[in-house]
């Protein structure tokens, strides 16, 4: 099947070193891809030359088989973005910068699908006022139906949610998934790792102008994460047997809680049965998941402050 | 209602003419600005020149100075407006970052220059055509060669909103662009002949207004409509379609390239 999106060994780089270093990955149709990773990583660079906003330093990228430079006219058809930034023009209203939009990618108006986003995203109150009388909220709103207007069929998400209210952020994220149910394959980049968590099937971890890691979001969580026990302690502990030390223990203020990570290839239950052994009597026992956050700050190497040293 | 993302079909030609019904409709949204104001401030130099000197001075055998001079002023109108549609456009556009919405447009380079230009000139001509007909008020024109006075206007017209896409891609701020209009076009247009013609200028400074490239607009557009000029119509002609094919070539190039507009 022909990628929704091939990236091939892709470099950018402005005045400095590189910021986009030799990237390459293919997202299938139907799928919501996250891409993530800490500011300054090199996603929306990459977004940014997918969408032609920046040219591309080296490399080949291509959506449905279509080469975005040569074939720019067919590709930039089947792509929609969000950007990160607010970007409007302040002159015109929601409904005639959206039928607008749709003209630029050369769609004929579809009253019907204008106006079922127009619906869906809550803008129908606002139909009657310039841009720069939208909120913020009511901004990003728009942009998510300007990004959908021409019926892309790869939308491309730079931080959708960012100052978005928690409500916004729900429907957003539903109207997103129906949009993929849909076949509307989806490119994510977000700062909630754990809407990312949720919505991706699959995510590449970038810093610093590199993948990562790249894998479906449970291989990661499985192969990265690290599970948690956390024990409840009949009696307080004053301080951590050196066995639990080796372990990377850590013991709450009261000294009744401890969490410690289940080494790779120990399960919790012989875990348990090695704590029992050092004589703790427990009380309550709890595991914890990994999350994609703890899997995001290890490999990024932020957990430990070494991300932004490179 | 249920989403259907099926149905997309695509017309080569929609880009194009959405994009310049957009640069037309930005303007006329701020028509106080981009039509009246311009309107009002050749209408004064129209009284000036029209209702209080018009009559008391002759720099051209046969014509009254008002007569002489209003070609001049259709034509800075013409010019001014051109200039100022494309250049504020695309500059704002690139100062708001609002120009990524049509960078991830498949609008093509050419399609790109010339609905911005023909928004300009739609300006740009709609002005000088006001002009002229507060003109009437002050003096008849006797319209020696009225297609060729269009085709000048027209050539000044694209000419100038080429300059504009040129100004408003190295601007790097509104100083920089309202350098481009207060030190480059407005000097030009006082020294090019607007108000005097060149012949009765000193030889050093006749010889030197022929470096000006508005003389030729301006000259040219006159000698259309009053029949004499300075120079031969197809040399003023020729010459501005000679400067008008370079900044097309050079907006082309920018544009094509992206350069200052994508990253």
């Amino acid at each position: 099947m022909q990628p929704a999106l091939r990236i091939e060994n892709l470099w950018k780089t402005y005045d400095g070193p590189p910021v986009v270093k030799g990237i390459s990955f293919d997202i299938t149709p139907g799928e919501i891809f996250g891409l993530l990773g800490p500011n300054g990583a090199g996603k929306s660079t990459t977004i940014n030359m997918v969408a032609g906003v920046s040219r591309i330093g080296s490399g080949k990228v291509e959506v449905f088989g279509h080469d975005t430079v040569r074939d720019y006219s067919r590709s930039r058809r089947l792509v929609g973005v969000m950007h990160q930034e607010i970007v409007i023009d302040n002159f015109f209203t929601i409904d005639a910068a959206l039928k607008m939009h749709a003209g630029y990618f050369g769609v004929k108006d579809d009253p019907a699908w204008r106006q079922m986003l127009i619906d869906r995203l809550g803008l129908r109150p606002h139909l009657g006022k310039v841009m720069i009388k939208l909120s913020g909220g009511l901004k990003r709103r728009f942009m998510i139906a300007k990004a959908l207007i021409h019926k892309p069929r790869l939308l491309i998400l730079d931080e959708p949610t960012a100052g978005v209210d928690v409500e916004l952020r729900h429907s957003l994220w539903d109207f997103v998934r129906e949009i993929n149910d849909e076949g509307t394959t989806i490119l994510l980049t977000t700062h909630y790792l754990e809407e990312a968590e949720q919505m991706c099937g699959r995510i590449a971890i970038m810093n610093h102008g590199e993948i990562l890691a790249m894998e479906s979001t449970y291989d990661l969580l499985k192969r990265c994460g690290r599970q948690e026990l956390v024990l409840q302690l009949q009696q307080p502990l004053d301080r951590l047997p050196q066995e639990l030390l080796n372990l990377s223990a850590r013991l709450d203020a009261k000294g009744t809680v401890l969490s410690l990570p289940v080494p790779p290839g120990e399960g919790s239950g012989s875990l348990l049965g090695r704590i029992c052994a050092l004589g703790l009597t427990v009380e309550e026992i709890e595991t914890r998941q990994p999350s994609l956050e703890e899997v995001f700050l290890d490999l990024t190497g932020l957990r430990n402050g070494k991300g932004s040293s490179r | 209602m249920k989403l259907s993302l099926k149905g997309r079909s695509y017309s080569r030609w929609q880009p194009f003419w959405t994009l310049t019904n957009k640069e037309i409709r930005r303007f006329m949204r701020v028509s106080s600005q981009t039509l009246l104001a311009p309107i009002v401030s050749a209408s004064l130099y129209l009284f000036v020149f029209g209702a209080t000197l018009g009559e008391r001075i002759s720099v051209l055998p046969g014509f009254s100075y008002a007569q002489f001079v209003i070609p001049g002023l259709i034509l800075m109108g013409v010019i001014n407006n051109s200039f100022a549609n494309t250049s504020s456009s695309l500059f704002m556009s690139r100062y708001l970052g609002n120009i990524v919405d049509l960078l991830v447009t498949p609008i093509s380079p050419p399609q790109f220059i010339c609905a911005y230009t023909l928004a300009a000139m739609v300006r740009g001509l709609g002005v000088g055509l006001a002009v002229w007909l507060i003109s009437n008020l002050f003096a008849e024109l006797p319209w020696a060669h009225p297609l060729a006075a269009i085709a000048m206007a027209a050539l000044a017209s694209f000419l100038f909103a080429q300059f504009g896409l040129v100004a408003a891609i190295f601007a790097n701020n509104f100083d920089a662009l309202s350098m481009f209009n207060n030190f480059l076009i407005l000097p030009l247009i006082y020294l090019g002949g607007v108000f005097y013609p060149i012949s009765i200028l000193p030889e050093f400074w006749g010889t030197l207004s022929h470096l000006n490239p508005l003389f030729y607009l301006i000259d040219g557009f006159r000698h259309a409509i009053l029949g004499v000029g300075d120079l031969p119509f197809a040399v003023a002609f020729g010459v501005a379609g000679l400067q008008a094919t370079i900044l097309f070539t050079l907006a082309a190039i920018l544009i094509g390239k992206g350069y200052r507009l994508r990253n």
